[in-house]
């Protein structure tokens, strides 16, 4: 053989071992869809939306509270985090000096890489302790904390795409430099800013960990902000490591609720990026 | 006229507070980040002190973990951290490369794509849900089929002893790789897409195939950047939680063997810091959450180095 | 006069854009011929199809012949890896690989189909310093990076890459648009004295420069071959009457 057969080989070798390893990436991706969608439709019913858990070993029930309880946390966390995150972002893009903005820019990456059951541990120092009891606002403050890095570098992004000449544009027709950050330079990015938003709510509507010690979950449904309140994927850790089938049907259809509407949010910030592309 | 320069001075001075309020605000905003990165460090630090003074460097060396003795050691966490992690990153290490390189080098730019969506996809799915397909349907495939074929074949290794669980450390393993494909894929993804057509031109050009080419002039040139990606994976494994802990057995063992059940730190949290039974035992449990963040953010801060050194310069930052 | 590439009824589609239109033209070996025309002409495109460099580009089609030695580079038992070690390419930007020394640099390409051994090597690399005239200038820093070097010297270590493969057809896009005029003055001399070892055809947006490096010149204007001939003559008196427009300089 020559040495150009054999490279050719080689290179049809390395070929097929990436078309390998990418069949060995997606395969198992194909068999989780499979099974939430198998095992969700086949647990989902009417009952799951609009009851809470029934008692231990008991068939029936659903997981109203859960998502009544996620809908409030994320809605809570939202109202605390999104503004921070975006203010924070104008900073970095309007009036930051380079250094002060790349300290901030670097710490708002490495926090979004810090393990989330930490951020519950701190939220539980916080407010759980002082507050003597665990609550839907210690759940939210956990999650906002979350959203905040997030939150702040994807506004920053879009930001910094919006031309100066915009900037200047209004600036020169005597508007003040805070009302043209917020109806223009934020205005002109708020597509971009928009998807970043959903991707967080996103990743924070799945989250778990910080909520284990924070809102810690609840059986009932919740009166209060100082009470534990449930939320869908504590309530589908609890189901799934349970011994009954009937738990873990629940947590099929959970599951497949969860994903659902994650998919949902992922697609609508993919449509509002792509309206962004097109204008 | 003097009433008009009355106004026009009024909204003037308005305008200026304004932007000094405006700016005010997204200063506190801004550097909330840092505030809430030191109040991590300092709280997690401050509730551990009991802990590190009880025990010092006993505690990370201590196999023991008993709550009614109140005598903590937490090695068996911080070597099932490890195990699984590195294990998972040295499966995952060459998919997820080998996905990247598929992806932007060798089929058209629109399947590519819907590759590309679809790990994208993959890293939605919430941590909890992989427990649950992990615990439900991956461990007794495992505790079936994997495990009594590799304990048949390789039961002479260490690494293969004992019985069938189905929850365990393979099991962890497993599960990690799946999750932290996605990430090392689109991150590797962004930092192949930052290699310059000129430098694979300059390859094809010299009679290169495309194998070659990957090696010569892709891979060299984002060598950092695939190492941030993958330490990037690495504190993502360390610090993953439900899913680890729904499928590793939670047995607090140091075992060589793949197939028994183990421990991790994130996993010992989860599990029971809602419960202590003592301030010590919180105390330890924070000591443990204290370790975990400074390994990761040691970790992250080098992969977003490493990553920000690749794609400075190029046009679009490799962001997650 | 020997031909060394031919083009017949060469034509290269982007999609719906037809960039270049039905060019039939020969280039002599041992000859250096500059390929003209104002940007956006079709000059690179015609550059890159001669060593099948379009198979890369998505959506690009090329039809009609490419004939090099007396075989059509595009016909189906040609291997494009193959005929790219014999027609080497030379960019407009120095892309010297920044992970390499200047040594691996200059071997990378020879490497890949040949077992060299250290001394052979050693050779290559030397001698091909050489005919581009930086040896003495990094003779005692080989293992240097590359990127150390001045854009003039990165841009002349790519031309050594290029013949360490023993190419005989040495294809250069702009080759000196990057670089400062003393550089450009080194790299204008290296083609004068490479052209009696390859065939070199240069794509040039300065008009002085093919007046200088080149033997004969060929003119193009949206995609298609207008003028093609002996340098001086294109350069004083053009046959076609946008020819001259373009070399006086009344448009483009």
């Amino acid at each position: 053989m020559t040495l150009l057969a054999w490279r050719k080989l080689k290179n049809t070798g390395m070929t097929l071992l990436m078309g390998g390893a990418t069949l060995m990436v997606l395969i198992p991706l194909i068999l989780i869809f499979v099974h939430i969608v198998k095992m969700g439709l086949g647990s989902i019913s009417l009952d799951f939306f609009i009851h809470i858990p029934k008692p231990t070993g008991e068939a029936g029930g659903g997981m109203a509270n859960g998502m009544l309880g996620s809908a409030f946390l994320i809605a809570l966390a939202s109202t605390l985090g999104i503004p921070i995150g975006i203010f924070g972002a104008i900073y970095l893009s309007e009036y930051g000096g380079s250094k002060v903005s790349g300290l901030i820019r670097f710490c708002a990456d490495v926090l979004s890489g810090i393990p989330s059951i930490i951020t519950g541990m701190v939220a539980y120092t916080l407010l759980v302790v002082p507050m003597k009891g665990f609550s839907a606002l210690a759940g939210a403050f956990a999650l906002a904390l979350i959203m905040i890095p997030i939150v702040l570098r994807t506004t920053e992004e879009q930001l910094k795409l919006v031309p100066n000449s915009l900037r200047e544009a209004s600036l020169a027709l005597g508007v003040p430099l805070w009302r043209t950050s917020l109806k223009v330079t934020l205005r002109s990015a708020m597509t971009g800013v928009m998807t970043g938003i959903l991707l967080a709510i996103a990743r924070i509507a799945g989250e778990t960990a910080p909520l284990l010690f924070t809102a810690l979950g609840n059986q009932f449904w919740t009166r209060k902000l100082t009470d534990p309140i449930a939320a869908m994927p504590l309530q589908i850790f609890n189901f799934a490591i349970s011994p009954y089938e009937d738990w873990h049907k629940l947590a099929w259809a959970g599951a497949l609720v969860l994903v659902t509407i994650m998919f949902a949010l992922s697609l609508t910030a993919r449509w509002f990026g792509r309206k962004k592309g097109l204008s | 006229m003097s009433l008009e320069t009355e106004t026009h001075r009024w909204k003037m001075e308005k305008g200026v507070s304004g932007d000094l309020i405006f700016k005010g605000v997204t200063v506190l905003f801004a550097f909330s980040i840092l505030v809430i990165l030191l109040l991590m460090i300092v709280e997690m630090t401050g509730e551990s002190l009991p802990a590190i003074r009880q025990f010092g460097w006993r505690f990370v060396s201590g196999q023991d973990w008993d709550a009614v003795q109140s005598s903590f050691g937490a090695l068996p966490y911080i070597w099932g951290s490890v195990v699984s992690s590195i294990l998972a990153l040295l499966l995952a290490t060459p998919l997820s490369v080998g996905t990247a390189i598929l992806i932007t080098e060798i089929v058209p730019k629109k399947v590519g794509g819907i590759v590309a969506a679809l790990v994208e996809l993959l890293a939605a799915i919430p941590s909890v849900i992989y427990g649950l397909w992990g615990v439900l349907v991956m461990a007794p495939w495992l505790q079936k089929t994997v495990q009594p074929f590799l304990i048949e074949r390789f039961g002479f290794l260490p690494f293969f002893k004992g019985a069938p669980y189905g929850v365990s450390m393979l099991a962890a393993v497993f599960i990690l790789m799946i999750m932290v494909v996605p990430i090392i894929t689109s991150i590797t993804k962004e930092v192949l897409l930052a290699v310059p057509q000129s430098q694979k031109e300059a390859a094809i050009a010299l009679g290169a195939t495309r194998w070659e080419m990957i090696r010569t002039a892709v891979l060299p040139y984002g060598k950092s950047g695939i190492l941030g990606a993958v330490i990037l994976g690495l504190g993502r494994a360390i610090g993953e939680t439900m899913a680890v802990t729904m499928v590793i057995g939670n047995s607090p063992q140091i075992s060589l063997s793949l197939l028994s059940p183990a421990y991790t730190m994130p996993s010992v949290i989860a599990n029971e810091f809602a419960e202590t039974t003592s301030k010590l035992h919180a105390s330890a449990l924070m000591e443990i959450g204290l370790i975990l963040l400074v390994v990761t953010l040691v970790i992250n801060a080098l992969a977003r180095l490493l990553l920000w050194s690749v794609t400075r310069g190029a046009k679009k930052g490799a962001r997650l | 006069m020997n031909t060394k590439v031919k083009l017949e009824d060469l034509n290269v589609h982007f999609g719906k854009t037809h960039a270049v239109k039905a060019v039939t033209m020969d280039f002599p070996g041992n000859t250096v011929t500059a390929i003209i025309g104002p940007s956006g002409c079709g000059k690179s495109t015609v550059l890159r199809s001669i060593n099948r460099m379009h198979d890369l580009t998505p959506g690009a089609s090329v039809t009609g012949k490419v004939i090099h030695d007396g075989i059509d580079i595009y016909d189906r038992s040609v291997d494009p890896v193959a005929i790219r070690r014999k027609i080497g390419m030379v960019f407009q930007k120095p892309n010297p690989f920044p992970a390499m020394s200047i040594y691996d640099n200059v071997i990378a390409g020879y490497k890949l189909n040949s077992r060299v051994n250290r001394a052979e090597a050693d050779e290559i690399v030397e001698s091909s310093l050489k005919r581009v005239a930086l040896w003495d200038e990094v003779k005692d820093r080989l293992r240097a990076n590359a990127m150390e070097l001045s854009g003039g010297q990165q841009q002349r270590l790519c031309i050594a890459r290029t013949i360490a493969v023993k190419p005989e057809v040495i294809l250069m896009d702009e080759p000196a648009s990057a670089l400062d005029p003393i550089s450009t003055l080194k790299i204008e001399e290296l083609i004068e004295e490479l052209k009696e070892k390859y065939t070199i055809i240069i794509v040039t947006h300065n008009m002085q420069q093919a007046a200088r490096v080149s033997d004969y010149t060929a003119f193009f204007y949206l995609g298609e071959l207008i003028e093609c001939g002996v340098t001086k003559k294109i350069f004083t008196t053009p046959e076609k009457k946008q020819t001259e427009d373009y070399i006086t300089g009344r448009f483009g």
